[in-house]
């Protein structure tokens, strides 16, 4: 191959190469070197990374809640230490009600998430779509995002009594507005470029829905089922806290409450880090892999 | 493609007049638009453009050269006059890929198909013939975000084409690219075309790209927006964007744009 600058600068040689084979080289080289470079680093060294220091923030929280002790700030029966938490943690798994909690509370957490977004995406699509239904529903789901769903436990029990209707009521109430304005975010933030798109290739009406605006608005909409979750759990807590009846069984809520009764500090706190453990590892394993999944094939995430 | 033997000047070159005996691939009379009560954007404007014909228009930023594209590919209706396009839908390229992030390059090709209404099989063959046809079968694959700005743009051209429409629009599709990558496009472009015999309009700002380009070119006013002029371009062989009878049509119709522009002072 000859230099390059001979190449452009002598319209004479290029006239006597074959110039198709010059234009497929170039286009070649460019494709070869043009592309954004993709990040490799090694697989192990990245998952360490995002682990060590999660572990690290946990390492000095227990320390210091330790040296809090050490330093005797509360008496022992309001203030347990960390041994003492775990030693609950470790009895109450033996016998088996800890896992027989979170089970139950971890289904119910799910019945009332799945019922929520079953009802929270086609509100929201609909909201997000009719004009009329946005003006009149959009400031009342905003509204209703902010109002913590306990406030709606005692119309609850008046309505349903202590029964699960009662606690399913409260979660829906706390996830389906989270839901519904993720999906309502999501088809918002859907670049007009792509509906333009969808219409010169003949997408309108519901094929523009189905191949345009569903597809481009799932971020935003992965965003809203995790923050419905969150809301689903910290609503199913609060329910499981007030509501205490033998009909609806012990959840991790019920148990906490149960601590408070019995005076055993160790158990309430033993109860408080199930929930934020279960509530971080719910996110942890369904929502954000499925969230980084979305962005990573879109090119939206940062690694 | 032909290599180059003699460069006539652009002038000595006997314009050919042949009248098409078929119809028109685009045909535009009297159109007239204009955005809400605003002024009046384009004004009783006629063009046709014959079947398999490369056409380039030019014109000042806002002239509506843009809008004009539109009104051909449907996005926009006209306020009055008619805006005829064999087979119906004409198909269109933007300024940027636009490239649906969620597909691969296959994909994206597949959608225009599948939206013409082809079946799996047939839409899976069919996107990795029109991507080999931009050179890109080794592509097919990956996502958007892992293509160059011109690998993007040959996806949108296969894309484009797989709407199988005689018509295809181009609203300034090689604007953001860089020169080298902008003049391997150009011949791509022009090579698509040939195997195609697809009609092309073609809207850019750039004049030495029309004169490389296009079988004609036509110079659009600006407030309102009228053909003002038009100059047949026969240059033979392959025509480099540096080669002087390139540059000196661009130099004639510059001059004229820029008078046009001038005109605007007062």
């Amino acid at each position: 191959m000859r230099p390059d600058e001979v190449r452009r600068g002598s319209s004479a040689l290029a006239e006597r190469e074959p110039a198709g084979d010059i234009a497929l080289e170039l286009e070649r080289g460019l494709d070869a070197l043009d592309p954004p470079v993709q990040q490799t680093g090694s697989a192990w060294r990245r998952r360490v990374g995002t682990v060590l220091p999660p572990l690290l923030a946990v390492a000095v929280v227990l320390a210091v809640w330790q040296a809090l002790i050490w330093a005797e700030i509360k008496p022992r029966y309001t203030f347990p230490s960390p041994g003492d938490v775990l030693a609950t943690l470790v009895d109450q798994w033996r016998e088996g009600t800890l896992l027989e909690a979170i089970w139950l509370s971890l289904s119910r957490g799910a019945t009332g998430f799945l019922l929520s977004v079953a009802i929270g995406t086609p509100l929201g699509l609909l909201v997000a779509r009719v004009k009329p239904l946005r003006t009149a529903l959009a400031p009342v789901l905003s509204g209703l995002q902010s109002l913590p769903s306990v406030a709606w436990v005692p119309a609850g029990i008046l309505w349903f009594g202590l029964s699960p209707a009662t606690i399913y009521f409260v979660v829906l109430l706390g996830a389906v507005p989270s839901i519904a304005n993720g999906t309502i975010s999501g088809i918002d933030q859907v670049p007009p470029l792509y509906l333009r798109v969808g219409r010169v290739l003949g997408a309108t009406g519901l094929r523009a829905a189905r191949y345009v605006i569903m597809p481009a608005a799932l971020p935003g909409y992965i965003g809203g089922l995790k923050q419905g979750w969150a809301f689903a759990w910290r609503s199913l807590m609060a329910a499981e806290l007030i509501t205490q009846s033998p009909r609806l069984g012990t959840g991790l809520g019920q148990l906490l409450d149960t601590g408070r009764q019995l005076f055993d500090v160790s158990l309430v706190f033993a109860m408080i880090i199930s929930i934020l453990v279960v509530g971080v590892a719910v996110d942890r394993i369904v929502f954000s892999p499925l969230e980084r999944g979305v962005l990573r094939r879109r090119g939206l995430l940062v690694e | 493609m032909s290599v180059v033997e003699v460069i006539p000047k652009a002038a000595e070159v006997p314009v050919a007049e042949a009248r098409p005996v078929e119809a028109p691939a685009v045909r535009v009379e009297h159109l007239v638009k204009r955005f809400g009560p605003g002024p009046v954007v384009l004004d009783d404007l006629s063009l046709d453009v014959t079947p398999g014909e490369f056409v380039c228009i030019i014109g000042a930023s806002g002239c509506g050269k843009s809008t004009l594209l539109s009104l051909l590919a449907g996005l926009e209706q006209s306020n009055s006059g008619t805006v005829s396009v064999a087979g119906g839908r004409a198909a269109l390229m933007f300024q940027e890929p636009a490239l649906l992030p969620w597909l691969t390059a296959a994909g994206n090709v597949e959608l225009a198909l599948r939206l013409r209404g082809l079946g799996r099989r047939e839409r899976r063959a069919d996107a990795l013939e029109l991507l080999r046809l931009v050179r890109l079968e080794g592509a097919a694959a990956q996502r958007p975000h892992e293509l160059s700005g011109g690998m993007r743009q040959r996806v949108a051209l296969a894309r484009a084409l797989a709407q199988r429409s005689s018509v295809l629009l181009m609203d300034e599709p090689f604007a953001a690219l860089d020169a080298i990558t902008r003049d391997v496009l150009h011949d791509e472009l022009v090579r698509v075309w040939r195997e195609t015999g697809v009609s092309v309009v073609f809207v850019t700002h750039n004049v030495r790209e029309a004169v490389k380009l296009g079988q004609r070119v036509l110079l659009l006013s600006s407030r309102p927006g009228r053909v003002i002029a038009s100059w047949p371009v026969d240059i033979p062989g392959d025509r480099r964007i540096e080669s002087p009878p390139v540059a000196a049509l661009s130099l004639e119709i510059t001059d004229r744009l820029r008078e046009e522009i001038r005109r605007h002072a007062a």
